[in-house]
């Protein structure tokens, strides 16, 4: 009888840990059925929009698209990195990161070179793109991660960083909110007038590494110029160079003039979004994404977009952006011709119209926009031209130096440091790496 | 077959009947906790990115641990960092802890009522928490600054605590032990409450003052207590990571960067994965060597009263 009964015990046991490492183990790279394909994400305000266009290609194909959500970012970051690690990435899915994280990917084999499917049919498909939207997604000859030439990321919509201004703010502190400032001059000087109308001239969400060196990057390019700027990256020019310290008293400067909304350095992004939907401040530093969520938190918000001040007349001002989200196909998924099709349905005109209406992100495809848009959005699509990105560049720095850097500037801000000080730290640890 | 024989074949069978009723915890156990730590021992001495296959891990014997120990300045001031917290935890927290438990424990009136009211923040998010206090320490609409106002203090108008570099750290571990007061709160009046009332009667009897009982009684028989209570907040503290995230992201500069922050960041942001995996072991054995002393301190102390 105890016997029996052990051996029961034993099998439901053995039972019960083998089913679940077996679901748990079993691949789920493609869906069970041929006509289907799998499609992970992190964009919870586009998830809907997503699903409505899946049943559009359904219909209209006869393949089932799966789209399925992972939020937040941090939380889809790592299950992409565990699907990889196991063999179990779905047909298309994207890669949150900087080109590191994707030349990683690529390197390990699990991303496709997508150049062969954007050329064919003289190039139909890629000169549907804006240039710059494929370019973040490229890795060019000689790219320091060494890998093969070619586009290995497809992108659904693009994106651009500018300075965003509250037109009735402007207007209660007697400036002009059609012409917003253009110099550095003149930005300080509109500051001056909107503190003393009783508004925080400036939020941002300066505790958020990527805004600041965003904004840095700006500063740079603009001071010194794109080569000089590229030239630091490469290790050519150290970050003590008297231009460097000149950029990075700008943000002494701003904050002696009392520039900056209270608490700046450890506010998230998602926080300087809000005083600025709330006409807490009047000026913010933002991406096109910020249409959608202003629009959500305050619907009445009059505000347009400004180019980051001019520093240096002789040198352009250019600001970051490119691809916006991208999808890339998993080299193993074996329905990637099926992939590639939806992604070209994906990215096609009428499919991207539905996308920017739903979501007010700008569209990958630069057709759509051929007949009017919103004009907020296309107030960032007329600065397309003036586009740069770190991805896009030969070199990129070391994210510890990224790191350094944003945090010196938030010690500036808090004056816990001079220019010098942060420039030299940096150096020094530029320095450490270039030697490693 | 002797008695002796029959006795010792069913001896050996209830020895596996037994063994078979521990073999779910040993596997799931050995699964999930004994594979993974020799996991992170083995990746600690590789340089991974964390995606490539484990096999395109380089082998670097023990540079990492090198690395934390002579050049990581930022790993050591955010485990500085954790221990300021700790510290404060473990005194103001946990003696605020034991007065109340103290004081409900003598059956004061709505004793019911503050055991809920005190174990509620506990049960909340840490994010939740973050971004509540966030709102309340804010420098431009926050309800503390306006509170200092309302009663006359105009000292702080505009004060954003959590980004200035001399208040952001004592903001956030004034939230974390008013979060972690709950807990000690809960275990020290089940310990109090586990106290038999004779002990007491009788040193009244004796003519024993409130401050005697507490010394001559309450301490010794609590000290289990005291030790579960001290190792619970060292452990918790010194792994404080989501009240961090929600209300500073390591900011202003490094001032609130904590062990677990810069775990992520060589994991994330850098894609060092072998690096986080020996950041991650160095500070294991840094609350295990920690909490070994503080029992063997307590059990001292144990035998002292």
């Amino acid at each position: 009888m105890k016997r029996r009964f052990f051996g029961y015990f034993l099998s439901i046991f053995v039972l019960v840990m083998i089913v679940p490492l077996i679901i748990g183990c079993s691949k789920r790279t493609s869906a069970k059925s041929s006509k289907s394909i799998i499609i992970w994400h992190w964009m919870t305000d586009r998830d809907q929009t997503f699903q409505e266009l899946a049943k559009r290609y359904e219909e209209q194909t006869g393949m089932e698209v799966k789209f399925e959500l992972y939020a937040p970012s941090d939380v889809y970051t790592q299950k992409v990195r565990a699907a990889a690690q196991t063999n179990n990435l779905p047909d298309i899915y994207g890669i949150l990161g900087e080109s590191q994280d994707i030349s990683i990917f690529v390197s390990a084999g699990y991303v496709p070179d997508m150049t062969p499917y954007l050329d064919e049919n003289d190039a139909k498909w890629r000169n549907t793109f804006f240039y710059e939207s494929l370019e973040t997604n490229e890795f060019k000859k000689n790219n320091r991660s060494n890998i093969e030439p070619g586009i290995y990321g497809i992108p659904i919509d693009v994106t651009n960083i500018q300075l965003l201004y509250n037109k009735d703010i402007f207007k209660k502190a007697g400036l002009d909110p059609e012409n917003p400032p253009q110099t550095w001059e003149e930005l300080l000087e509109a500051g001056a007038k909107i503190r003393e109308a009783g508004f925080a001239p400036f939020v941002a969400g300066f505790g958020e590494i990527w805004l600041i060196n965003s904004l840095t990057s700006c500063f740079a390019i603009n001071l010194m110029g794109y080569e000089k700027f590229e030239n630091t990256i490469k290790g050519d020019v150290p970050y003590n160079d008297p231009d460097w310290i000149k950029i990075f008293s700008l943000f002494e400067e701003m904050s002696n003039k009392n520039f900056f909304i209270s608490g700046i350095v450890s506010m998230v992004n998602k926080q300087g979004e809000r005083y600025f939907a709330q006409e807490d401040a009047a000026i913010t530093y933002n991406g096109s994404w910020s249409v959608n969520v202003y629009k959500g938190m305050n619907p009445k918000l009059d505000y347009g977009t400004m180019l980051p001040p001019k520093i240096n007349p002789e040198n352009p001002v250019m600001i970051q952006g490119g691809a916006g989200s991208s999808f890339f196909i998993n080299s193993r998924s074996k329905k990637r011709d099926a992939a590639v099709a939806f992604l070209k349905w994906i990215t096609a005109k009428e499919q991207q119209i539905f996308l920017a209406e739903k979501t007010n992100n700008l569209p990958s495809n630069k057709n759509t926009f051929e007949g009017g848009a919103d004009s907020l959005l296309a107030e960032f699509v007329d600065d397309m031209d003036k586009m740069f990105h770190p991805q896009t560049m030969d070199f990129y720095e070391h994210t510890r130096v990224l790191e350094k850097i944003a945090k010196g500037i938030q010690a500036i801000i808090i004056e816990k440091k001079t220019p010098t000080q942060v420039a030299d730290e940096v150096q020094a640890l530029k320095k450490s790496l270039m030697k490693k | 077959m002797d008695t002796l024989e029959v006795k010792q074949k069913l001896f050996h069978k209830l020895k596996i009947g037994n063994f078979s009723f521990v073999l779910p915890a040993i596997i799931i156990f050995s699964l999930f906790n004994v594979y993974p730590l020799f996991l992170i021992l083995k990746l600690s001495f590789f340089e991974w990115n964390g995606i490539s296959p484990l096999d395109q891990a380089k082998f670097i014997g023990i540079k990492h641990f090198i690395e934390i120990f002579t050049n990581d300045k930022l790993w050591w001031q955010s485990v500085w960092h954790a221990g300021i917290i700790t510290i404060l935890a473990l005194t103001i927290q946990n003696v605020l802890a034991l007065l109340l438990a103290m004081a409900v424990d003598r059956g004061i009136r709505g004793g019911n009522i503050y055991r809920v009211i005190f174990f509620l923040p506990p049960v909340l998010s840490g994010i939740v928490i973050g971004l509540i206090w966030q709102w309340i320490y804010n420098g431009h609409h926050g309800l503390l600054n306006h509170l200092f106002t309302f009663l006359g203090i105009t000292r702080f108008e505009n004060m954003a605590w959590l980004a200035d570099p001399d208040t952001a750290l004592y903001s956030v571990a004034i939230i974390h032990m008013w979060r972690g007061f709950g807990w000690g709160f809960i275990i020290l009046l089940a310990g109090l409450q586990s106290i038999d009332s004779q002990l007491y009667e009788a040193a009244e009897v004796d003519g024993a003052e409130t401050w005697h009982k507490f010394i001559h009684i309450t301490c010794p028989l609590m000290m289990p207590v005291f030790i579960l209570v001290s190792i619970l907040t060292i452990l918790g503290t010194m792994q404080i990571y989501d009240l961090i995230v929600s209300m500073t992201n390591g900011g202003p500069e490094y001032y609130t960067e904590v062990p677990i922050t810069r775990i992520l960041a060589s994991m994330r942001g850098e894609n060092r994965f072998g690096y986080a995996c020996a950041r991650g072991l160095v500070f294991g054995a840094m609350l295990l060597i920690l909490s070994m002393i503080q029992i063997k301190v307590s059990k001292h102390m144990q035998k002292d009263l």
